[in-house]
Formats: structure tokens, sequence, C-alpha cells
């Protein structure tokens, strides 16, 4: 058993673990954030795409030991006082999701992209979203969602910019 | 008096009720059900394909500190519970007692303390196997020689499973004699998988003190299994309760009982607590249904000036080890009897002959409606290689050949009756959308430069929405569906659902459904499936059935609150019901439009003391059951623009035109995204997907770096267009359409492809087309993709 601490969506943890244990099975099966699911064994899906020290990481690819003294946000991290981020919002207005599965990584590969690539084409939509399977949606909505998250976010960054000026 | 201003939303493009959770990571699926002393199951599998089991030594195994219990075929065999039926009146292992019959099979369970520990304890397990030849390719199967592998089934001494036929076969034959062109092609649909991005699992919890059986399950039909667990299992029905909770896409992967739903429900029960099992992906793929695996040679006649007369089909279907294939009782071939496609033909006969092989279990599944995908791939290819024999272009041919709208009701040289459609309007909206002729001057000019670019059409007929009890059953079970709505003293509603969405937009389309029919808000109406304590009895979700036959159950249910209704609003207004009109969500008073009641105070007024007339109960509720009268069928126009790249084989997919009618459409913004999806699906199946053996039988597909999935970069930006043609039999002229786009794109990116190296005289290729594959095509040299390279 390792010692590890880590702050995950902004609470922080001690634990023990086994060394082998995986950072999405200590966020599922130990933690109990069980929004970062697993669809596969070979690191292919992104489903369990989590944010780790402000890099986006597959977390079925990482041991919750790597994650010592690090600061781990998932899907369930996002929302702050029930109100959506905007990548949120923009999923469920463009219908970017229906079984759900993907959608926690999908979400959070992109939020990791718009941070790069705040003004992204939809071609660098799609090469940034390569790494996250999704076996629903034919991804067309997702495009359209991530893009039109961006164009929310710098019309308020005008915005703000405008009152500043003003 | 209160007035409805505006309209309630009903049909139209409503975001989704249950993208609430799922944005936020609070959805629960069934790996997120965690329980009170909850254990963890594992799955020993065989490493071989055939082999005779010699010895299982699990003391090791039992000797784990963490290990609770180690179960065998043997245990179950104590139990009566080694063997379970399938869907097809067959029965399959759920844990190897004489033999292994497929690389993947199930061979122990472990239940241990958590999932690592389970894992650690299926290596110490010691099984002896001895090794026997493989029967791997489908076309040898009934050669004289090949090894027996169902050796365990009384009078089985080969690996035939079934022949079934539809159609004239002396009036096809005679027609084949007297047509001016034949041409034959022979075709592989090859094997694949559906893939969910969930893997199948299971929670089973066997309370001891009350006898009581709940699982938590993906699960695309609840109440069947319940059905069966009780027929197997022996437990009373009604202390069986299956829980479907959120499903992580199902894609017909989640239609049947797996052998790990059992293990672990014998492990709760052995072990006292809940047993959870979940399999991970190589194990979904080289287990759990697989989807295709026909061998079709088809024959197309016709006259030399381009009138099709008949079609001719001979299909070997590779069913794996045990016939597990789900489908209608009476349709061992599925719905493969539509393979006539679009057109109306003056004979048709198609004969299958299912065999076993030493693989995975399966064949119905992903999106195929029963089939359906390897029928229409197979005329929509067929129709193309008479196109390229007659030299006529192949929109040309099938504008010709199209059924019209005046032939509907429509009955085909195989007893199906298509009910309404009107093909040649789909096929010129796609071809406007897709500049047609444009695309072939472009087509013309690079060939001229020696760029490989093709034009792929497919034009589909769907038969979705199984279906008339009299002739449809799984299992002696009538495919009706239930539906139960309640309508709140304050107006709020709850409907109950024997469908179980995978993420198809249930709980949003089935509320608007209520919303169209009482003008109750769709935000005011709570959808309830997926819970067999809860819900009326049905068949589930699949084969596109939900909108075709639930739906039709919710709309006729709601109409049945309507006209509780208008009786309580008749006692309110003191008048005759004869004399009030519906509209708006409200009963009014004919010729006086200020005197009505609006749902919600007719709903407080029914649960009040308001006096009523006799025989009327009060309460405004109601329960149904529809049988459908027949399927639903759906069309579309699909085309693609595929680039090849000649000197890799490389295909690009530039653009994809998808014109799809499902007649009247509940939520546009929800069908475009099964559209959506399913295109990715049609594209993935004809440019990557495959589950190849090797000559031993050992699987080539079983993990996601082999088994390859479309991402966003494959995927083009997909252009849909719309025809409404209702259908006349459904009580919203709404037709299925989810699997539409898996059931009509392959054939599109076939011929696509094909013709793009029709100057290099290739007429056919078989799916998947890798580059490997088009490579190999283009030097004259195919290979075959259901089999190792050799």
């Amino acid at each position: 058993m390792t010692h590890i601490s880590v702050t995950v969506d902004g609470t922080a943890y001690e634990d023990e673990v086994e060394p082998r244990l995986l950072l999405v099975h200590y966020l599922r099966d130990r933690l109990g954030l069980t929004g970062t699911p697993i669809g596969c064994d070979t690191s292919n899906c992104g489903t369990c795409t989590v944010e780790l020290d402000g890099a986006s990481v597959k977390s079925c690819t990482v041991l919750a030991v790597q994650a010592d003294g690090c600061e781990v946000t998932t899907v369930q991290g996002l929302a702050r006082d029930g109100e959506w981020t905007p990548l949120q919002r923009a999923f469920h207005e463009r219908h970017a999701l229906q079984c759900g599965y993907c959608t926690p990584g999908m979400i959070m590969a992109a939020r990791d992209l718009l941070r790069e690539n705040p003004h992204p084409g939809s071609d660098e939509v799609r090469k940034a979203l390569e790494g996250n399977l999704c076996r629903c949606t034919g991804y067309q909505n997702i495009v359209r969602a991530v893009l039109a998250a961006a164009e929310e976010a710098s019309a308020s960054e005008r915005h703000s910019a405008q009152e500043v000026t003003a | 008096m209160t007035t409805t201003e505006e309209r309630p939303v009903g049909f139209g493009r409503m975001p989704r009720k249950e993208d609430a959770r799922f944005v936020r990571g609070h959805g629960t699926y069934v790996d997120d059900v965690r329980l009170p002393g909850m254990l963890y199951g594992a799955i020993l599998r065989s490493p071989l394909a055939h082999a005779r089991i010699v010895s299982v030594d699990t003391s090791a195994a039992e000797a784990h500190p963490k290990v609770k219990a180690v179960i065998t075929g043997e245990t179950l065999a104590g139990l009566g519970l080694s063997w379970m039926p399938t869907l097809s009146y067959d029965t399959q292992a759920v844990l190897a007692t004489d033999k292994v019959r497929f690389q993947g099979q199930e061979v122990a369970f472990v239940v241990a303390e958590d999932r690592y520990a389970a894992q650690d304890a299926l290596e110490l397990i010691d099984v002896e196997y001895e090794p026997l030849p493989a029967v791997v390719d489908a076309r040898r199967a009934l050669d004289p020689d090949a090894p027996v592998i169902r050796d365990d089934k009384d009078q089985q001494t080969d690996n035939h499973i079934f022949d079934w036929s539809a159609g004239d076969k002396e009036r096809t034959d005679e027609v084949f004699a007297a047509a001016d062109v034949v041409v034959e092609q022979d075709m592989l649909y090859p094997r694949v998988h559906p893939a969910p991005l969930e893997t199948c699992g299971t929670v089973a919890d066997m309370d001891a003190v009350t006898g009581k059986l709940t699982v938590w399950s993906t699960t695309q039909a609840p109440h069947a299994h319940r059905t069966i667990y009780a027929m197997v299992a022996g437990i009373p029905e009604h202390k069986i309760r299956i829980i479907s909770p959120d499903i992580g896409g199902g894609f017909g992967n989640k239609v049947g009982i797996y052998p790990g739903y059992v293990c672990a429900v014998v492990g709760s029960i052995v072990t006292g607590k809940p047993v959870k099992w979940v399999e991970d992906r190589s194990e979904n793929l080289m287990s759990t249904s697989f989807a295709r695996d026909y061998h079709m040679h088809g024959e197309i006649a016709a006259t030399e000036d381009g009138k099709i007369l008949g079609l001719r089909v001979r299909v070997i279907a590779d069913h794996g080890a045990f016939n597990a294939t789900a489908q209608p009782t009476q349709f061992p071939a599925g719905f493969f009897g539509v393979f006539t496609g679009s057109y109306d033909l003056a004979a048709a006969h198609c004969a299958v002959t299912g065999v076993y092989t030493n693989k995975a279990p399966g064949g119905v599944a992903y999106a195929c409606s029963f089939r359906v995908t390897e029928a229409a791939y197979l005329v929509e290819r067929m129709v193309d290689v008479l196109a390229d024999r007659l030299g006529t272009d192949p929109a040309e041919l099938r504008m010709r050949n199209l059924l019209r709208p005046g032939q509907f009701p429509y009955r085909t040289r195989t007893g199906w009756e298509y009910d309404s459609g009107d093909y040649p309007r789909a096929l010129r909206l796609a071809m406007d959308i897709a500049h047609y002729e444009d695309l072939r001057r472009e087509q013309a000019e690079k060939r001229r430069r020696g760029e490989l670019m093709g034009i792929g059409i497919s034009f589909f007929t769907e038969a979705v929405g199984a279906g008339p009890r009299k002739h449809m059953d799984i299992l002696g079970l009538g495919m009706a569906d239930g539906a139960e709505l309640r309508v709140h003293p304050t107006g709020k509603a709850v409907l109950r659902i024997s469908v179980q969405t995978q993420g198809q937009g249930h709980e949003t389309t089935f509320a608007q459904i209520v919303a169209e029919e009482l003008g109750i808000p769709p935000e005011d109406v709570e959808v309830v499936h997926g819970d067999t304590d809860q819900t009326p009895f049905g068949l589930g979700t699949y084969g596109s059935r939900s909108t075709p036959v639930s739906g039709a159950a919710a709309a006729m249910v709601a109409r049945k609150v309507r006209e509780r209704a208008k009786i309580v609003a008749s006692a309110m207004l003191e008048v005759s019901p004869d004399d009030l009109e519906w509209e708006k969500g409200r009963w009014y008073v004919t010729g006086d439009p200020d005197q009505g009641r609006t749902m919600a105070e007719i709903a407080l007024a029914a649960h009040s003391n308001l006096e009523l007339p006799e025989g009327v109960e009060g309460h405004l509720d109601a329960t149904c059951v529809y049988n459908p009268p027949n399927l639903t069928f759906p069309f579309g126009a699909y085309i693609c623009v595929a680039d090849v790249d000649a000197d890799t084989g490389q295909v690009k997919v530039r653009r994809f035109i998808a014109v799809d009618d499902c007649g009247n459409r509940i939520n546009p913004m929800i069908v475009e995204g099964q559209v959506h999806g399913g295109l990715a699906d049609g594209l993935g199946m004809a440019l990557m997907q495959v589950i190849a053996f090797d000559e031993d039988g050992n699987c080539l597909g079983g993990s996601f770096m082999d088994y390859l999935l479309p991402t966003s970069v494959e995927c083009p930006s997909w252009e849909l267009g719309e025809t409404v043609t209702p259908s006349p039999h459904h009580p919203l002229g709404a037709k299925g359409v989810g699997e539409s786009a898996t059931v009509g794109s392959p054939a599109a990116v076939v011929n696509a492809v094909v013709d793009a190296l029709k100057p290099l005289g290739v007429r056919h290729v078989d799916m998947p087309l890798t580059p490997a594959a088009v490579w190999r095509a283009a030097q004259g040299r195919p290979l075959r993709t259901d089999m190792a390279i050799t």
C-alpha cells in the first residue's frame, strides 16, 4: 500500500492504495465518482478522460499513485453551484450526446482543446477529439457543440473586454 | 375559466430531458451501481477455439484470501444451469463442461472482494485442454470431414443449423431462364460487432430473506429477461426484478442473456452477497453478440433495356458455436426476406443455410433490424453490378425501377406488405442535394487525369416495428408492448413504457407524444422505463421497434385518457360529452370556445368529489397494449462520394448525403442524431470493422487495437435531407428510423469505392474496404476479409 494525497474536484483526499490501482478505478470505486466511465482496455476510447494538473489524460492509463500530490478534475467538478459550463450547455443544446457514455470524456477533451486553442476550426476540433470514440452521434453534433461553446466563450470575452474599455 | 394561450410543445426539436444528468456525470450505468457488501465477478475464458476439457483445477484460486467463490461448469451442472436456452431455441453453454467451442468462451467464474483480486484469481485456475481442429470457414462447415462442433446435441451429426427460404423458386427460375441479362456476384457481409461504448454487465442481488432477486443489467429487453430468468432458474417471476438503468449504448448487443449474467446470479445465491460482473472490452468483442457474417451469392435478372425482373440469392449464415441469434421465432434468417428492396420484381427467391462454426454466437445485432442490413446490402450491390453490366448510370437504373407511390400498400414477392412510400421523390432530393450531375462531370474529368473518384448510391426500404403478435414472438412472447399513463391531480403525468432507451432519447420523445396528444407540456411528463416492477410488460428496444410499437401504445393510452378527460369535462361543464371538442390541451363546448376546461383543471376535478356519470371511476389514468397490425417501412436515398488513393488503397469519404423518410417525425433533432450515428456505423463497417479469425480460430478483432471504429476524423460532415410519407396504420403516422442509416449506408460506401475502381476493372470488393483490401482488389488479387491474410 502506498500513501497518496490527491485533490479531486476541489476536495482533498488522503488514501492508502495499491500501486497497481488505476486512477479511473480509484475515482470510481474508492471515491464513488462514477461520472468518469470505462469503455475499453487498450486506452483507445477516451471515456475516462480527466484533467490531471491541467493536462487532459486518460485515467485508465494513469496509476492512482502517479496522481499523488496532483489536482484532478472530472466532469463532475465542472458545474459550479448548479451552473453548467458553456460546453455542457452546448452539448445539450446541439444534441451532442445520446447514451451519454462518452460525454464526460468528450467534454473533458473538448475543454482541453479550447484551453489550448480558443478559436478552433471544425477540422481542428475533429483532430483534437480523435482520441475520444463515440458510438451514437456520428460526431457531427459534437463538433457543432464545441464550436458553439468556443463562439460563446469568445463572445463573452469580447463583452467583458468592451466593459473594461468602457 | 383558463385558456391555454400557447400550444404546449408536442412534436418538435426539443432538447433532451436526459442530458441534464449525462453532461454532469450523473448518469447511473450498471458499473455505477454500488451495494453494501457487493462482490466482484470475473470470467476465465478459453484460449482455444475448439478443445475438450480434461480437467479444471480451482484449488489455488479458492485459496486466494479475497476469493469468496469459484464457480465452474460442474458447479452449474449441479444446479441444472450449465447450459441455457437461447432466443433461437438452441442451447448455449453458460460455463463449459464437456468442451470449449470458441475462443473466449466462459469456463469458470470467480467471485472476490474486489475486481483486481478477481482478476488475480483467474490466473490461479488451471485448465487442461485437449485441442480439437477448429471449424473457421463457414463455407466449409458442412464438408463431410468437418469436425462436429455440437456433439452435445442428440442427433446432431454435422454443423447444419437450419435451412430457410422465401419466395417462389420455380417462378424465379423461369424468370431467370427467360431474362436477357443475368449477372451474379458473391459477396460477404463480414462479421462485425456492435461494440457499444459501455460493455455488458450486471449486478445481481439475491435477497435470501425475501427470496427476491434484483438484477441491474445492461439489457435492452428487461421484461423478456425477467421471464427468461424465471424459466431458466425456476425463480417465480414476481420475485424477480430486472432494472435496466442508464445504458451506454446497446445497438443490439444487449438484447440476449449472456453467461456472465447467469454466473453473477449464481454467484449472489452462493455467496449471499450482491455480485457485480462487468466485462472488459476484449471480452465484449470476443464473446458477446456479433453481427452479420452472411456469405451471399446474388443473381439479378433484367431486360437489356434495364427493367429489373428478379433476384435469386443463396446465403451461408455463420452463426458461431451456439445458435443464439435474436429474432422472432418463425424467422431464423430474420427479415432477410425483404431482400427485394425498393423494386417491383416479377419474381424472387432466397435460401439461407445456417451453420455452426467455432466462433462466438450472435448474428442479429448492430442496428440490423433482423438481417435487413444484409438484405439491403445484397440488393443495392446487385443493382450496381447490373448497372455496370448494362452500362447504365446506377441512379438512372434505380429511378426506372423504384416502386411508385401509387403501388402502396405493396405486397412483395416474398410476402411483405410495405405500408407507404414515395421513393422517386426521395431519390431526386438526394440527387439534388448532392448535385449529382455535377459530381458525374467532376468524376469524368478526374478519370481523364487518372484520379479515382467514386459516387455510390443506395436506396433502401427498411422493415421495422416487430411486430404483429400473430406472426411474431420471441420465445413464445408476442411482440406487443404495453403503456400506462397516469395524470396526477395537479396535471402532471407519468408514462410507464415497456421499451428501454440506450440513448435514443425515449425520455424526451415519449413525453412529447403525451404532450402532443394531451397538451401536457413534455417537461411535466415523467417517462418511467427499464424497471420491471414499475413498467408494463413488453419486449424492449431493438429493431427500431420503439416508435412503431411502444410509441403507438403511448399515443393510444393518451387517447384513452383524453376520452376519460372528456367525460370529466362534460360533468364539470354540465353538457353532454357529444357537445365537446378538443383543442390545444382542453375540451371546450362546441360553438362556445370560452366554455372549456384544460387538462390541469380536468385532472384536479377527476380526483375531486365531482359527481361523475355512472361507470366512470374517477382519476385520470389508463393502460393499453398495442399489437401492431404490420411493420413500418421507412426508406431512404443515400449518396456517398469517395476518393481513393490508387497507390495506397486509402479511401476518403468526402461527402455523404442521406435522405430519410420515417413518416412523421416526433423530434427531428433526435432523428437526425440517430441518422448521424447510423451513418458512422455504416462507414465504419464499410471501411474498417471486421472480426476476423485465423485458421486455428483465434479471434483477430478482439480489442480496439484491431477492431477499428471511426473517429471524428474519418467521419465527414453528414448532409441530411428528409421527405415525409406517414405510415397509414400507425396512430402517429410515424415509422421507426434508428437503424435506417446503418442499414442503408454500407452499400452506398461500397458502391462508391467500386465505382471509383471501375477504370481498373474492379466489380466488387468485400468489406471492410481497408487500404489493404482496396489495394489488393486494384491489383486483381482480392483478399478474404473474414480470414487472416495468407
